[in-house]
């Protein structure tokens, strides 16, 4: 059996996490604080991946992407990068996808801290910077793992927009979800079985440690 | 000398109230602000902690300026050297008793003598949901107390504590606070209540 899919989705689902841990929880605490009109129009933008169906998506973001558009071209002339049918491409793609599992958990982690813990913390001289590393982000730590397990599970299952903008590449674009699709085409229901049965393990050994690790929280993690 | 005037609306379900304070506040003692609830004490507190910027007014503390709407002026919270103790506590989860102190001051000898005015030398590994209520009260006052702040604002701060605790607490903290040469607004629902600690009072209506 081939598991250079599984090991594909697994490094697409970690370069995810970490680029998506690194920028969406700042935008999940600017999002969090005083709402004005243009926060919830970027925050609808944000969701909106939760709701539209993954083709629509990867339509808009192969045309975005495609070397006869200007962002693409230009992408291409100054960086040599292409976005369509590249690994580079999925990442991006992926950040976009997946975006709503990070910040929606986050934001309503740092929503539902009192405001007066960070007064304090401002009464007693620190800064927004200190209050925010030693205040606010400690005590969201449960909401953060369980907003980066949920990216990289979701991450993982990625599949209507990885075959818009990625294609079937062998160890480039073909993730499993993807090889699975293949398998079964091909009437490879062995091979589409192990990809699955690995998929569906994964995904369950996630979904317990969620559960494990929020064992003593009063609301179900997913709420 | 707190010299304080201002205006500020706050918003109720009641609709929108208008808060209008102008009084002076001695320095170096312990001033006692009384009056119902919903009179805007906890809103005066914020107000010279910083936390809440009224819509006009002016403030100063010993001469220099906190707040200057013409100005468009208000100090930082962070420069303005104040102690706060919340009604709510407003302890942090994540640290324990020491953990607390230690955030706010490196000075050991310090916060050794804090927990002993707090008698909560035996508690310093616990984390805020292993206190009592109590406790977690008096916690939240050594902790406004730890970076030795000129003016420190307290929000009913002995609710929850027993009569002999209360009395023996208040008595160390008079000795800690005319040594530190510390001004103290204490806000108060109980007229009577604190006027042993107290040397003057404020009513607001």
């Amino acid at each position: 059996m081939d598991l250079e899919p599984i090991w594909l989705s697994i490094k697409l689902a970690l370069l995810t996490t970490f680029i998506l841990l690194l920028i969406g929880i700042p935008i999940a605490y600017w999002l969090s604080r005083k709402q004005t009109l243009p926060k919830l129009v970027i925050e609808a933008f944000i969701t909106m991946p939760l709701v539209l169906p993954p083709s629509v998506l990867g339509f808009y973001l192969l045309l975005a992407f495609s070397a006869n558009n200007a962002l693409g071209r230009w992408l291409h002339e100054h960086f040599n990068v292409q976005l369509v049918f590249s690994f580079e491409g999925l990442v991006i793609a992926s950040l976009i996808y997946s975006l709503p599992f990070m910040i929606s958990p986050v934001k309503a982690a740092f929503g539902h801290l009192p405001k007066s813990i960070a007064e304090a913390s401002y009464t007693m001289g620190k800064s927004r910077m200190q209050t925010f590393f030693y205040v606010l982000l400690p005590n969201i730590r449960s909401s953060v793992f369980t907003a980066a397990v949920l990216t990289f599970a979701h991450t993982l299952g990625e599949f209507g927009v990885v075959l818009m903008i990625g294609g079937n590449i062998p160890g480039v674009t073909k993730v499993a979800s993807i090889a699975i699709y293949d398998a079964v085409e091909e009437m490879d229901y062995a091979a589409a079985n192990d990809y699955a049965l690995i998929l569906f393990a994964i995904t369950f050994i996630i979904v317990l440690a969620v559960f494990i690790f929020n064992r003593n929280a009063v609301k179900s993690p997913f709420e | 000398m707190i010299e304080i005037n201002i205006n500020k609306q706050i918003k109720t379900y009641k609709g929108v109230l208008e808060l209008k304070i102008n009084t002076t506040f001695q320095s170096q003692s312990v001033t006692r602000i009384s009056g119902p609830s919903g009179a805007g004490k906890t809103t005066l507190l914020k107000i010279l902690a910083g936390l809440i910027t009224p819509e006009a007014g002016m403030i100063r503390v010993d001469g220099s300026v906190w707040f200057d709407s013409v100005k468009k002026y208000s100090k930082h919270t962070q420069e303005r050297k104040v102690g706060f103790v919340f009604q709510d506590y407003a302890l942090f989860p994540n640290m324990t008793v020491e953990q607390h102190l230690r955030y706010g001051t490196d000075d050991l000898a310090y916060i050794r003598e804090l927990l002993s005015i707090g008698e909560m030398e035996p508690l310093i590994k616990n984390y805020p949901r292993q206190l009592s209520g109590g406790q977690q009260q008096r916690l939240a006052i050594l902790r406004a107390l730890c970076t030795k702040p000129g003016l420190l604002l307290m929000d009913e701060p002995f609710s929850a504590l027993d009569q002999q605790l209360k009395t023996k607490m208040t008595g160390s903290l008079k000795t800690l606070f005319s040594a530190q040469e510390t001004t103290v607004l204490l806000v108060t629902h109980n007229e009577h209540e604190m006027s042993e600690v107290s040397d003057l009072s404020f009513e607001m209506e």
